[in-house]
């Protein structure tokens, strides 16, 4: 059985599409048969940024009011086997969103694939609570910043009351932090809060810290998930968040500074960046 | 700035160490109060309403001169309401201008 993952925040604009994108692409590089569902009814951008746009047919509107079959509306990408798309409407608005086309689809998809990836808009309204309703596992996108550590709790408080987990009284949607933008110069600096007390305050399990990194925008632009790009320290970053996702145990790299090797340090070594 | 922060910022070294500390205080106070909210009714608008209402069926009360302030703290948290009674002058005085 497929498990459903859903990447969301509350907050809008913190890195949920940029998330989603990049963790479908790697599971799928890891051999995960993976599809990503953009839930983002009306402000459809997932296919951008993982570069199909011009290969929109249909979508998960037209699949749930039956004018196109599911198949026809999963793209496929073409540079990464196991990976598939299912963009959102541009036309309509999130009412034509409905809990049983939603199930539909998903049952479906759950014969083909491993895992299927739930891109949430912002907010706590009917187009965010489908995307986490039939959620097994959630990834929780925080900026270390107050309103989106606040709202991350605010969703945490949604998962445990309005999903169809919760509702059914099964055991509880498996959460995931992943703390988004961190600017280890600015924490340092005593600007911005510090990963241990974004861990401490949210009090769920760590998946992966990325780093505020360019490589992001320049990643958008191309339409490559950024994950792809393995020079880029926001691609590593979340290369090893899929590696943890997966069970393997990797330290969590980039909380510092990156520091430009000063003259004691290029003379008698040190740790290496 | 008081007198006792020049001494303060003067011993310490890096006062924009103060946003990220403020920044986890709040939230940690906010947010032990709204996960109590979560699970509960916010009452408290009730709470207002009724008590407002008591006072009403004793003195009148002009229902603009309420103030209600709430200090959600860590470990107490205080809601003071403040209700404006006419005073005897102006019971005294305009006993025909009655409202
Ligand atoms: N690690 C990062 N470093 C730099 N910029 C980033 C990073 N992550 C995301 N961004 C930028 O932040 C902006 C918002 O990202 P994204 O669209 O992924 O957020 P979102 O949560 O999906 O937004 P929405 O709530 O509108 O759907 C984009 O411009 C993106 O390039
Ligand atoms: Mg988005």
């Amino acid at each position: 059985m497929a498990q459903v993952i859903v990447v969301t925040s509350g907050k809008g604009g913190v890195g949920k599409t940029t998330t989603s994108a990049a963790l479908a692409t790697g599971l799928a590089q890891r051999g995960k048969k993976t599809v990503v569902i953009d839930f983002d009814v009306g402000l459809r951008n997932l296919d951008l940024i993982m570069g199909v746009e011009r290969r929109v047919v249909f979508d998960i509107v037209n699949v749930i009011q039956g004018e196109a079959r599911l198949s026809q509306a999963l793209i496929r990408d073409k540079r990464v086997e196991n990976l598939s798309i299912l963009p959102a409407s541009q036309t309509r608005d999130k009412d034509a969103l409905t809990k049983e086309g939603v199930a539909e689809i998903i049952e479906e998809l759950g014969k083909d694939f491993d895992y299927i990836l739930c891109d949430s808009p912002a907010g706590i309204e009917k187009g965010a609570l489908l995307a986490l309703y039939f959620a097994d596992q959630a990834i929780i996108v925080t900026n270390p910043e107050v309103s989106s550590v606040r709202d991350s709790d605010r969703i945490l408080g949604v998962l445990q009351s309005k999903s169809k987990r919760a509702e059914e009284k099964r055991e509880k949607v498996k959460e995931h932090l992943l703390v988004t933008r961190y600017d280890a110069g600015r924490v340092e600096r005593g600007e911005m809060l510090k990963l241990e007390d974004v861990r401490e305050i949210l009090a769920i399990p760590l998946l992966g810290v990325i780093p505020e990194s360019e490589s992001v925008l320049k990643a958008s632009n191309t339409g490559t998930p950024v994950i792809m790009d393995a020079e880029s320290v926001a691609g590593q970053a979340y290369k090893d968040a899929v590696g943890r996702f997966l069970g393997d145990e990797l330290p969590h790299r980039f909380l510092d500074p990156e520091k430009k090797p000063g003259i004691l340090k290029r003379l008698f070594g040190g740790r290496a960046a | 700035m008081s007198w006792l922060d020049f001494f303060r910022s003067t011993r310490k070294p890096e006062p924009a160490a103060a946003s990220a500390s403020a920044a986890k205080e709040r939230l940690q106070i906010v947010l032990a109060h709204e996960r109590i909210g979560r699970t509960r009714e916010d009452f408290l608008p009730r709470l207002q309403q009724e008590l407002v209402a008591v006072v009403a069926r004793y003195v009148a009360i002009d229902p603009g001169k309420v103030n209600v302030n709430l200090d959600r703290g860590g470990d107490l948290s205080t809601l003071a309401i403040e209700i404006e009674l006419p005073g005897p002058k102006a019971a005294v005085r305009t006993p025909a201008a009655a409202r």
